[in-house]
């Protein structure tokens, strides 16, 4: 009996090795997914973390797990990612003066097209 | 009358501005990102050196302007490389320090064997800590870091003659001044 315990122990830790990281919590767990789906591997540009392969992909994972079991909010991981790969390694762009017209470019479309759309049902109105 | 044309041209002319601006955007490599540590002082480190068994941390390269080239045995592109650093190495008196990014002391030892060693010093780097803290995301890579330990200039991908002649070189000296 103790020793099947001890080499399910043995094997437990193995398999955790492999793929799975020894959060403490789902909520820890979430947090993981929900970063490495919003964080851009380097190497392959157009893939997140999470779909990625890439040797430095894992790595990244690596520090992304050990910060949610360390228990560093989501700030502060997108933060320490891009003191160092700059915005480009988020999905989700913040907003300042660089990005400015990212985030307002469909806004103001919906705008132009709005303000048409009014113009041409007011006309055939008349 | 005119209205109509104006509008009927409208797509035509939108259509315009995006083969100009694709055009534009066609020479330039997206992949090549902006460093943000450009401007910001080397990260701190300590890591052991590859066959002086001596441990360095960034504290020891102040004072002097310095070139850090991140390269492994895995990395096809640090092979094609590898000829223009050698030159360069010699014919410069700046430190030049290799990066050895996870790679095993027998895999790198065999391809220095091989290439020959153009470093003056190299710092392995097993785990690849320090490389993210770097923000290397694809060997090679090089940055040269000026005499108070700000990072001047980064590089992603080969290191040619070309970038080192119109590049590198005048940086040095401007940075020397």
């Amino acid at each position: 009996m103790k020793k099947t315990l001890i080499s399910l122990l043995i094997f437990s830790q193995v398999v955790i090795g492999i793929e799975v990281y020894p959060f403490e919590s789902e909520e820890q767990e979430t947090r993981y997914q929900k970063l490495t789906k919003e964080l851009r591997c380097l190497v392959c540009q157009n893939q997140n973390l999470a779909d990625s392969d890439a040797g430095l992909a894992k790595d990244l994972k690596d520090k992304v797990a050990e910060f949610v079991i360390a228990g560093k909010s989501e700030a502060q991981i997108t933060q320490y990612m891009i003191d160092r790969y700059g915005e480009f390694v988020s999905y989700q762009p913040p907003m300042n003066l660089s990005t400015l017209f990212l985030w307002v470019s469909p806004m103001l479309l919906l705008l132009i097209g709005g303000v048409i759309l009014t113009i041409r049902i007011q006309k055939t109105q008349q | 009358m005119n209205k109509k044309i104006i509008f009927a041209l409208l797509p035509l002319v939108i259509f315009a501005a995006l083969l100009l601006l694709l055009y534009i955007n066609m020479g330039k490599h997206s992949e090549q990102l902006p460093s943000p540590l450009i401007g910001k002082p080397i990260p701190v480190f300590q890591l052991p050196t590859l066959y002086s068994q001596r441990t360095l941390s960034n504290e020891d390269f102040k004072g002097q302007v310095w070139l850090l080239n991140v390269f492994g045995s895995w990395c096809p592109s640090c092979r094609i490389e590898h000829p223009v650093l050698t030159q360069f190495a010699q014919s410069t008196d700046i430190p030049v320090i290799g990066l050895n990014w996870k790679d095993e002391f027998d895999d790198a030892n065999r391809w220095l064997k091989q290439f020959g060693n153009p470093y003056d010093e190299i710092l392995v780097d097993l785990d690849g800590d320090v490389a993210i803290d770097m923000g290397v995301y694809g060997a090679p890579e090089n940055f040269i870091i000026d005499a108070d330990g700000i990072i001047r200039y980064k590089l992603v991908g080969v290191l040619t003659t070309e970038i080192i002649k119109t590049e590198i070189i005048p940086l040095i000296e401007k940075l020397r001044l």
